[in-house]
């Protein structure tokens, strides 16, 4: 009998050594917490750069709630969204976390983040702070899963030294697409190895920009169709192709193996198209000590940019929801946008909490980025947006390289992207 | 060769029985029940079950289903499977996967030859060692950077030494013609260490004798490794084979650190097996698919491993 006791005892043992690899978060049962008891939420993002100003944030907020204990999680971007579906569908995801607009819409459906829309009523949140084409993106049937917590747009980087030598002045916001490529010619000279712009296939700070200055659509309201073989589509996407086959850009093979950021960085291209989110990184580089600013993007037909930015979103099988919501609430407040305007790491979306962001970098031109949400678009997030936004580089590569002319390279990825589209 | 076989190998018939303890009786390994058998293995079996056999079964169950990213998963029969066997870019990969493998498998005569030198040096030995094992314990990581400057096509060194020889600059991870190849050298690199360590074991238990009695009759140090080394070698080779194809049909990592995330335009045709299931159940959400993508892969590794367990009769040599 004493036996048999031991055995049962040695595999319960067992047994809870297996289980404890895979647990994590077992801790107090049932929601909300008792008076008195100290609750602890996790909030995960991905950005090393970042986590100092989440840490400072989660401070600020534990000393308002001392019952309330909150942990920073950094996950390497590789590895951030298998880690959280895993977690999500486990039941061990953290409570608090950073989402992004083309990961949302599976979140969403599958029922995995909570329901904000009461606490925006309760606390009194002011949704109109936010920039609406960012606060749009994480609302799904009419229900707010989602606080903005940053965003970014685009514009024209460029370098003043490169400008200088080559005689050329600065981009400003009367430039046209006109005078992006005919400055870009006059800025490459190829014996010093320096390209007037980057063009490479990005999405976010390159064609989508220019097919919506071209009057394109990118993807229809409905989410069932894209025009990239549109003539407003094929003109957006000529205006890189025609920068390639100009020559004033590194080709693709060599932007593939040195991205454009760390090209304009090397002081190799004078023009570099792209987000708010770089800021921080110049201003970091010596090298690049009063070299560069930022111009408002070109017009084609009309203004415009596409704008997306990081939502804090709250776990729906969270084990304290009560407190998650206040916790979200506060990361949605000034206080949290301030915080993170401060340190500069990125441009908060709460409205009037910019300044510090621009004072912290004053040898930019910032405010571009921030009149810049007066023509911003939501990027283009419908269907199983990972899937599509995949295709870019194999349809487009042949369109860039000069071997398949603009329009058939934009059909084919044209009938990809709505057959994607199709299955949802 | 037949003073191998010649071994003695007759033991004392009192060791048989195996180990007696002091009393002389045997030790209760052999209890009735066993119960306490089970209980010893018991967080062994668990282990294996709970980390090994439930995902197998839970991937093989997906396989047949259509995953949402969330919610509940709904049968499909053989669509993914039908779906796969459709789909170019599975082909593409599949191919991708067959040629780093082949190329990898190039890797196996240089670890041979290289083994056998390296046993060849007195002093200094384990220096050696050392060196040819670092890139097994490094990080694929830290390995994907260092060489993704040295193929980089404007800057890089591999390039530098080619045009000492006249040869054009090329972008060897830029370019898809290239990318294979230039994964499957840093393959090799990186396996070296190992496969060398397994073969030296190897090659310690080739009787000295041997090489002795083949010099006595003026056998030089070539027709020594072609006839006494590599013929004795042959049931390591045959393991580091086996042990490499596997490796290389579930190469991952180096794609995913020198080609993703910089917006390379040569990944989509650079793409292997296991980064395409990666991509789809990871990236797109599409987890029955990636789950038939890995049954497949299952299916492939066991074929190639039962073909090699077949061809080996005619070339290993278990003396």
């Amino acid at each position: 009998m004493k036996r048999k006791w031991t055995a049962a005892a040695a595999l319960a043992a067992a047994a809870a050594l297996i289980t404890g690899c895979s647990g994590g978060s077992g801790g107090s049962g049932g929601s909300g917490a008792a008076p008195g008891e100290k609750v602890t939420l996790t909030y995960a993002n991905w950005s090393e750069d970042q986590s100092p100003a989440m840490e400072q944030i989660a401070a600020e907020f534990e000393k308002a709630n001392p019952n309330i204990d909150v942990k920073i999680q950094t996950l390497p971007w590789p590895e951030y969204w298998s880690t959280l579906q895993v977690g999500a569908a486990g039941g061990t995801a953290p409570d608090a976390f950073w989402m992004l607009a083309d990961h949302f819409r599976e979140y969403a459906k599958g029922g995995q983040l909570l329901d904000l829309s009461d606490t925006v009523k309760s606390a009194g949140i002011d949704m109109s702070v936010y920039p609406k084409a960012v606060s749009d993106s994480y609302t799904y049937e009419g229900k707010i899963f989602a606080l903005p917590k940053d965003f970014d747009t685009n514009g024209i980087w460029y370098n003043k030294a490169l400008f200088d030598a080559a005689k050329v002045s600065y981009p400003d916001d009367t430039w046209t697409w006109q005078n992006v490529q005919d400055a870009a010619k006059k800025l490459t000279d190829k014996a010093k190895g320096v390209w007037g712009i980057a063009a490479p296939i990005d999405a976010q700070g390159g064609f989508y920009n220019t097919m919506l200055q071209a009057g394109a659509q990118i993807i229809n309201p409905e989410g069932t169709a894209s025009d990239f073989a549109s003539p407003a589509g094929v003109a957006g996407l000529k205006f890189w192709t025609d920068l390639q086959a100009a020559g004033v850009s590194p080709t693709l093979k060599q932007l593939s193996d040195t991205e454009a950021v760390s090209m304009f960085e090397n002081q190799k291209v004078a023009m570099y198209l792209s987000g708010a989110y770089w800021a921080f990184r110049f201003h970091n580089n010596a090298n690049l000590k009063g070299k560069v600013d930022v111009a408002p993007l070109p017009q084609g037909v009309k203004r415009a940019t596409v704008t997306s930015g990081i939502g804090n979103a709250g776990y729906a099988g969270s084990k304290h929801p009560e407190e998650l919501k206040k916790f979200l609430a506060f990361l949605g407040g000034t206080k949290a946008a301030e915080i993170q305007a401060a340190t500069g790491t990125v441009l908060p979306a709460y409205k009037g909490t910019q300044q510090p962001w621009l004072d912290a970098m004053p040898e930019f031109n910032l405010k571009v980025f921030i009149d810049a949400i007066d023509y911003s678009v939501p990027l283009p997030v419908a269907g199983n947006a990972a899937e599509w936004q995949g295709l870019a580089a194999q349809y487009l590569t042949p369109a860039w390289n000069g071997e398949k002319p603009v329009e058939q390279a934009a059909k084919e990825y044209q009938d990809a992207v709505d057959k994607v589209l199709a299955k949802q | 060769m037949t003073s191998v076989t010649s071994k003695p190998v007759r033991r004392p018939a009192g060791r048989r029985t195996g180990v007696t303890d002091p009393g002389g009786r045997r030790a209760g390994v052999s209890e009735p029940g066993g119960r306490w058998a089970l209980v010893f293995v018991a967080p062994a079996v668990l282990g294996l079950a709970a980390l090994y056999l439930w995902p197998f079964l839970s991937t093989f169950t997906k396989s047949f289903q259509d995953v949402p990213a969330f919610g509940p998963a709904t049968f499909v029969g053989l669509d993914n499977y039908r779906a796969l066997l459709s789909d170019e870019e599975f082909w593409k990969a599949f191919r991708n996967s067959a040629l780093y493998t082949a190329i990898i498998l190039l890797g196996i005569p240089v670890a041979v030859v290289l083994a056998a030198l390296v046993e060849q040096v007195g002093r200094g030995r384990a220096v050696y060692r050392v060196l040819f094992f670092l890139p097994v314990v490094t990080l694929p990581v830290a390995i994907g950077m260092v060489w993704r400057f040295i193929y980089n096509g404007d800057f890089g060194l591999l390039n530098t030494v080619l045009s000492w020889f006249g040869v054009p600059a090329q972008f060897w991870v830029a370019d898809a013609r290239f990318t294979v190849y230039a994964f499957g050298v840093v393959g090799i690199w990186m396996s070296l260490g190992i496969n060398m360590i397994i073969l030296g074991a190897g090659l310690q238990a080739i009787p000295k004798a041997l090489y002795e009695a083949s010099s006595l009759d003026g056998a030089g140090r070539i027709r020594q490794f072609v006839h006494i080394t590599v013929p004795l070698l042959t049931p390591s080779i045959f393991f580091v084979t086996i042990l490499s194809v596997i490796a290389a049909l579930q190469m991952f990592d180096l794609i995913f650190v020198m080609l993703r995330g910089v917006n390379n335009t040569a990944l989509a045709d650079s793409k292997t097996i296991v980064y395409l299931f990666y991509e789809k159940a990871f990236v797109q959400f599409h987890q029955g698919y990636g789950a038939a993508i890995a049954i497949v892969l299952l299916l492939v590794i066991m074929i190639a491993t039962a073909l090699q367990f077949r061809l080996q009769r005619s070339w290993v040599f278990y003396g």
